[in-house]
């Protein structure tokens, strides 16, 4: 190889790559939530609504997932401010994006698992005099909810290496911490090693708490 | 606003093409190479099994940008002198080899294992068992998941441009930076992409349809 | 059945075959023979290694000791008490030699019928398109589906997919025909139509080792039946003396007893 590898520098900055591998579980918490609320109301007025909200859901799905996120990244952060009359900052900007995109991508999730609750339940729900809107949130949601769990899960893990798209705005989550040492120490391979190990490791630690949790809660197709 | 898109067009048109060449190189090359792994995968000794499989758990496990970056920045250290366009191409190609492993895997698996015992009971060997028993029924489990990965490919492209090769999304950047016209032209970035992907998922469908011939 | 063939060496011999499944010993030293032209059947409780005898002798699962012939052609391994694994070609052109038909059809569900049939006749046997076709087209009417040559398999009843899988099995010409459980996945009343195609075959001498749960087929087709339990041969005679009131096995007369207490035998 004729590189001799030396780690001494990334050690004594690791405070900048474990700060951004703090944000970086941040961002992907908080878009995953905000998207699961997206999501969530979305599916419900989609599986309820009429022809114009379907149509319009439809094509927020749509747009969102044919497009890049990094465009959606700049698009929020660079194109918006310059109509509106508000800032924010960079990180506020990425998680609405994260958040809007994550929805997108949930709505699908939602709505084939509100498709997919077993027709008996809901008429052992009419059975027992329960309104729609009882049925929805006491029987179709919560069986919903436990059947997306592995979908939700993946999501997530998504979402946590998505958030390294997060550095082109100078967001200073992990992938932003790896070219920042870079530019100051020029460890080049070291960091990108030390990175990826640790995305590799938080990622799937995380895919197996995960599991774990779905073991309990989740009920089989 | 339209002034400036219909300015932004000539200078897009160039981008566009190396977004679709750099997309088509890579599944080309991914599906060759990750078809090949993924038998390898399903049928090899144990340790092209392993190797093979943490192959694939590591790279899908790495954001894609990290990986890119490490092609880009890391390689030339070791001595592999590869210019951006190269660089972005390989970056893509192997992340993406690492998902059409997992598309094979999952489609050989889909076919119930009494398939291979009739094709062995016949005399057939390997290879023959593979070409004539097994790939047309892992087929039609392959495609759905492989023509939803171009629409990913394509997507995927777009973070080459922080390498700096004159890809779409280069080409976008490259306008706002002289007129000072961000919203409409990213907007309009994200219609080209949506064109582009939303044609590429209609001709998927025809195609799925094209291959649904076998019922169980 | 009548008049046990006699040849000089068996066509098939197992000598002391073993094999485990993790900590599980699903045959534990099996001795059997089968002569040319001879209808061998095995019965037994579930999970007493029957299929998986069937299937060392394809192949389709090692075993761990013993050894296994097919006119004096040990099965699977070579050079003897080396035990090396046959190359992938040598172990495709023995296979060739065996037939099976599977208790789930296993039929190739992109290919017709007839396809099904001209696969192994063209890609294994060398034969050309028109002959193959024709040969196939043979055991097709062998079997009753000449109408159905063309048809996916999907489009077929159980039992039609079961006679196609025998013409698949026996168009090969092997030597030796293997039958797994082949009706158990059959509805009772389209179990005849399969048993009738094997007594036809039966009758045309084909060797055949079968294992059924069909203890009635078992008695009116075999020249010999083998009892398996544990892993063992627990007796072996002609099935006159297998049913006889006065069969010494404990074990084979409480499971002929439940079958004979299920059904009139």
């Amino acid at each position: 190889m004729g590189y001799d590898l030396n780690f001494t520098l990334i050690w004594r900055h690791f405070d900048k790559l474990w700060s951004g591998l703090i944000l970086s579980l941040e961002l992907a918490i908080l878009s995953i939530g905000i998207g699961i609320v997206i999501g969530l109301i979305l599916a419900v007025i989609y599986v309820s609504g009429g022809r114009i909200a379907r149509a319009l859901i439809a094509a927020y799905v749509e747009l969102i997932r044919n497009v890049p996120l990094i465009l959606l990244v700049y698009l929020v952060f660079y194109g918006i401010p310059t109509v509106f009359d508000f800032a924010y900052d960079n990180t506020t900007s990425f998680v609405m994006t994260l958040s809007v995109y994550a929805g997108a991508y949930l709505v699908e999730v939602f709505r084939a698992g509100l498709d997919a609750v077993p027709k008996g339940l809901i008429d052992a729900g009419k059975a027992i005099g329960l309104t729609p809107w009882q049925r929805l949130v006491h029987v179709r949601l919560p069986t919903m909810l436990r059947m997306t769990l592995p979908a939700l899960s993946n999501t997530f893990v998504s979402l946590f290496k998505d958030t390294s798209v997060a550095s082109v705005i100078a967001v200073p989550e992990l992938t932003y911490g790896a070219q920042w040492i870079n530019f100051n120490t020029f460890r080049i391979m070291e960091v990108y090693l030390v990175v990826t190990g640790l995305y590799l490791v938080t990622g799937y630690a995380i895919l197996l708490g995960l599991r774990a949790l779905e073991r309990r809660y989740s009920i089989g197709r | 606003m339209l002034d400036q898109v219909l300015y932004a067009i000539p200078f897009l048109l160039p981008g566009l093409l190396v977004t679709i060449e750099v997309s088509l190189i890579t599944v080309a090359i991914s599906t060759v190479i990750g078809v090949a792994l993924g038998v390898g995968l399903v049928y090899g000794q144990w340790p092209l099994r392993w190797a093979i499989r943490g192959f694939s758990d590591i790279i899908r496990g790495i954001p894609i940008l990290v990986l890119l970056f490490f092609v880009y920045y890391g390689l030339p250290l070791t001595g592999i002198n590869l210019n951006n366009f190269a660089a972005a191409v390989l970056g893509l190609t192997i992340f993406k080899i690492a998902q059409v492993i997992e598309y094979v895997r999952g489609a050989i698996e889909s076919v119930p294992r009494g398939q291979m015992d009739a094709a062995k009971s016949i005399g057939l060997p390997f290879h023959e068992r593979l070409a004539y028993v097994i790939a047309p029924q892992a087929l039609r489990r392959f495609l759905p998941p492989w023509l939803n990965g171009v629409t990913d490919a394509v997507k995927g492209s777009a973070l080459i441009s922080l390498l700096g090769v004159g890809d779409l999304l280069f080409g976008i950047q490259k306008v706002v930076g002289r007129t000072y016209e961000p919203l409409a032209l990213y907007c309009f970035g994200a219609l080209v992409y949506f064109a582009l992907n939303y044609a590429l998922s209609l001709a998927s469908r025809a195609l799925e349809r094209r291959f649904s011939y076998i019922r169980e | 059945m009548s008049g046990k063939p006699t040849g000089a060496t068996p066509l098939l011999r197992i000598k002391g075959v073993q094999k485990s499944f993790g900590s599980t010993h699903v045959l534990r030293g099996i001795d059997l023979d089968v002569a040319r032209g001879e209808v061998v059947t095995i019965i037994g409780p579930s999970g007493g290694g029957k299929t998986t005898l069937l299937r060392c002798v394809n192949f389709l699962e090692t075993y761990d000791r013993g050894s296994i012939t097919i006119d004096g052609a040990e099965v699977g391994y070579r050079d003897g008490e080396a035990r090396k694994r046959r190359t992938e070609t040598d172990l495709a052109r023995m296979r060739a030699e065996t037939g099976m038909v599977f208790q789930l059809f296993n039929l190739f569900p992109h290919l017709t019928a007839a396809q099904n049939i001209t696969l192994g006749l063209t890609r294994v046997r060398g034969l050309g398109r028109a002959e193959a076709g024709d040969k196939a087209m043979h055991w097709l009417k062998r079997v009753g589906l000449a109408d159905k040559a063309g048809h996916l398999p999907s489009e077929l009843s159980g039992g039609q997919q079961q006679r196609v899988g025998i013409a698949r099995a026996v168009a090969m010409e092997p030597k030796i025909l293997l039958l797994d459980e082949i009706t158990s996945a059959l509805d009772p009343e389209l179990i005849g139509e399969v048993l009738d195609v094997v007594l036809s075959l039966a009758a045309d001498g084909m060797t055949m080792l079968i294992v059924t749960h069909e203890i009635g087929f078992a008695r009116d087709a075999s020249h010999r039946i083998v009892f398996m339990a544990e892993g063992t041969v627990g007796a072996e005679a002609p099935p006159a003396e297998i049913f006889s009131p006065n069969q010494p096995n404990e074990r084979l007369r409480s499971f002929l007893g439940r079958f004979s207490a299920a059904h009139r035998l």
